[in-house]
């Protein structure tokens, strides 16, 4: 890897980031000049009750950064130098909940169906374009076309309602919602892991079903332009087996785009993983996003929407340093 | 006439983009037919007994508020088809503007559109929308989440119009252009536009694709306009007051199927539309 190319994309991360957190910092305070965090603040000091106590340092902690006294560029600069330190304050709902801790405790549950889900998806939607695309596959596989074009069309959380309606509604196959049942304890167990796996099917379900139409579409499109090339007649015409040449000369060259594509649409998959998760009450990061939005919790909103931007730009600069392990033909040299 | 006819005609030879506009038409015709059929009253709450499921007073059924969801499904789908048609029209012109000077003027102007394109490419736009749309919450409206949507849906145009234009612009009939002193904006309209008609056309309908996506997912999450019935909050009431385990059936798998055929619709419109625009693609699809 050449280090001036490592450490543009470096700085390009940076650079996104950066821009996320002035957005999540500016919009608010653009246009109607009010500040929500403010407002929500007034109102649960002015609510009093039990934790009344928590509220008013919450206000006095929140006034020493981002008082109206201070300059905006201050509180902008506060702000920063608070992320820097990935300290995304106190959640405005759930004090004296810190919303680093309530985002850390749902990661972990919404990067697991994550990896699953597409991992499952990508491999499956890949094979399944690459044999809807190979002219000498059965009649029946070339005819998946037509389901898979629909079920790309269709959002992931559409399908999962229908997925929760049949599969655990009506032959109660998988509980309802939520990612393990009340009562159990959580812990290292086969028991409880088991018991997660049973809720997780569910929603990693509908997220793989809506994922293999878009996977599969894509390795068919690059299939049908790689079974047209000269080096594929040739290897047909050197008397090489059908199964060498299908994976060896078409399904291998194929696959990179693929995989450039599964960098590009992360963002969409987390998007989309975001709506599954409030589907089925599942307790991961788009829940609490969810459960944020409800009960106007904005700092927890922030946290969330900047703690995926992050990890997104993370995981893209990452994907990028492995092309050109990948594909010898990518070298980041110019 | 001929035309028409010759359109038809062609329809046949893409039957993708025939099924898709006869279900996109349908859609439309079902709002504005219905419209003269049902008060419009009866979407608003507390119009009529909630909780009752379909009959022939109540076809669709009603839900926990007292919406007719018949009625909501006529009021709301148009509203929901106005909001994408707004937000990935909107999309489109920046895209249109942006992929056409960057594409065509190139130089520093084209470094940096197409790096700011990239990047905003990899950043997760439904979560910044969210970001965006919790803090307007109280006062967004059908117009306000369009243009709340617009905002980030003109990149994938901008970027696919761009390389459009780049290829565009080194055929003989461009340079001949050229040659014959015609200027930058004459040509951009005169030779490069109408050129790339299909192909605008295939990316308008995948801005519209995307933005009711996006709107739903924005609604659906509760960041919707409360007060009118669209496809995205009629979803949001059901998941909120659980109609599922309820066995309110019909509150959330109406609005389901309308939304599948319109994707569906939408998707077949696109991939047609393209079959159009790059004929060399037609043996492939």
């Amino acid at each position: 890897m050449h280090w001036g190319y490592a450490l543009k994309r470096f700085a390009l991360f940076l650079l996104v980031i950066w821009a996320a957190a002035s957005v999540n910092f500016f919009v608010p305070r653009l246009g109607t000049g009010r500040d929500p965090i403010r407002e929500k603040l007034g109102q649960l000091a002015a609510s009093g009750g039990l934790r009344q106590e928590g509220v008013e340092e919450m206000v006095k902690a929140y006034q020493a950064k981002f008082g109206l006294d201070k300059p905006l560029y201050v509180q902008y600069f506060n702000y920063l130098g608070d992320l820097l330190r990935l300290d995304l304050g106190y959640s405005l709902a759930n004090y004296p909940a810190r919303v680093g801790q309530m985002i850390g405790n749902a990661m972990p549950w919404t990067l697991g169906l994550l990896l699953v889900s597409t991992l499952v998806s990508f491999s499956f939607g890949t094979l399944a374009g690459a044999l809807v695309a190979w002219p000498r596959s059965p009649r029946f596989l070339q005819g998946l076309v037509v389901p898979l074009m629909t079920l790309s069309a269709i959002p992931y959380y559409l399908l999962g309602l229908i997925l929760l309606y049949v599969l655990g509604l009506e032959l109660k196959l998988f509980p309802l919602s939520g990612g393990y049942a009340p009562g159990t304890l959580p812990g290292w167990n086969l028991d409880f892991a088991l018991e997660v796996l049973h809720h997780s099917m569910l929603p990693a379900l509908s997220i793989v079903l809506a994922a293999v139409g878009f996977w599969g579409l894509g390795m068919r499109g690059m299939m049908v332009s790689t079974v047209g090339e000269d080096y594929i007649s040739l290897a047909e015409a050197n008397g090489l087996r059908d199964r060498t040449i299908f994976l060896r000369y078409a399904v291998r060259n194929a696959f990179l785009p693929q995989f450039t594509a599964l960098g590009l649409s992360l963002a969409n998959v987390v998007a989309g993983q975001v709506l599954v998760e409030v589907v089925f009450a599942y307790p991961g990061v788009g829940t609490l996003l969810f459960q944020s939005i409800q009960s106007s919790d904005y700092t927890a909103i922030n946290g969330v929407v900047f703690v995926i931007i992050l990890s997104i730009g993370l995981v893209t600069m990452l994907m990028d340093f492995l092309y050109p392990l990948l594909d010898p033909r990518i070298s980041h040299r110019r | 006439m001929e035309r028409l006819r010759s359109f038809l005609y062609y329809l046949r030879e893409n039957p993708k983009l025939g099924i898709g506009l006869g279900m996109i038409a349908v859609l439309i015709l079902f709002g504005v037919v219905g419209r003269l059929l049902v008060d419009p009253g009866l979407a608003q709450p507390l119009s009529t007994t909630p909780r009752q499921a379909p009959s022939w007073e109540h076809l669709f059924g009603t839900d926990d508020a007292g919406r007719d969801l018949l009625t909501v499904m006529v009021v709301g789908m148009p509203l929901t088809i106005r909001i994408g048609f707004l937000a990935g029209g909107v999309g489109l012109g920046l895209g249109i503007l942006l992929g056409f000077v960057s594409g065509y003027l190139g130089g520093k102007i084209d470094t940096v559109i197409r790096g700011t394109v990239d990047t905003l490419l990899t950043v997760p736009s439904l979560v910044v929308l969210i970001s965006i749309a919790s803090t307007v919450r109280e006062e967004i409206s059908i117009e306000l989440m369009a243009l709340v949507v617009a905002s980030l849906s003109w990149m994938w145009p901008t970027r696919t119009i761009r390389a459009q234009v780049l290829t565009l612009r080194e055929r003989a009939y461009v340079q001949m252009a050229k040659l014959n002193g015609m200027n930058s904006f004459e040509i951009i309209w005169k030779e490069l536009f109408p050129n790339l008609l299909p192909y605008l056309a295939a990316s308008f309908v995948g801005a519209v694709s995307w933005a009711i996506l996006a709107t739903i997912g924005l609604e659906a999450l509760g960041l919707g306009p409360q007060n009118e019935p669209t496809m995205g909050m009629t979803i949001y009431w059901a998941i909120t007051f659980s109609a599922l385990i309820r066995g309110m059936w019909w509150w959330w798998s109406i609005p389901i199927a309308f939304l599948v055929l319109l994707f569906v619709g939408l998707f077949l419109v696109a991939a047609g539309l393209d079959e159009l625009a790059n004929p060399k693609q037609r043996r492939a699809v």
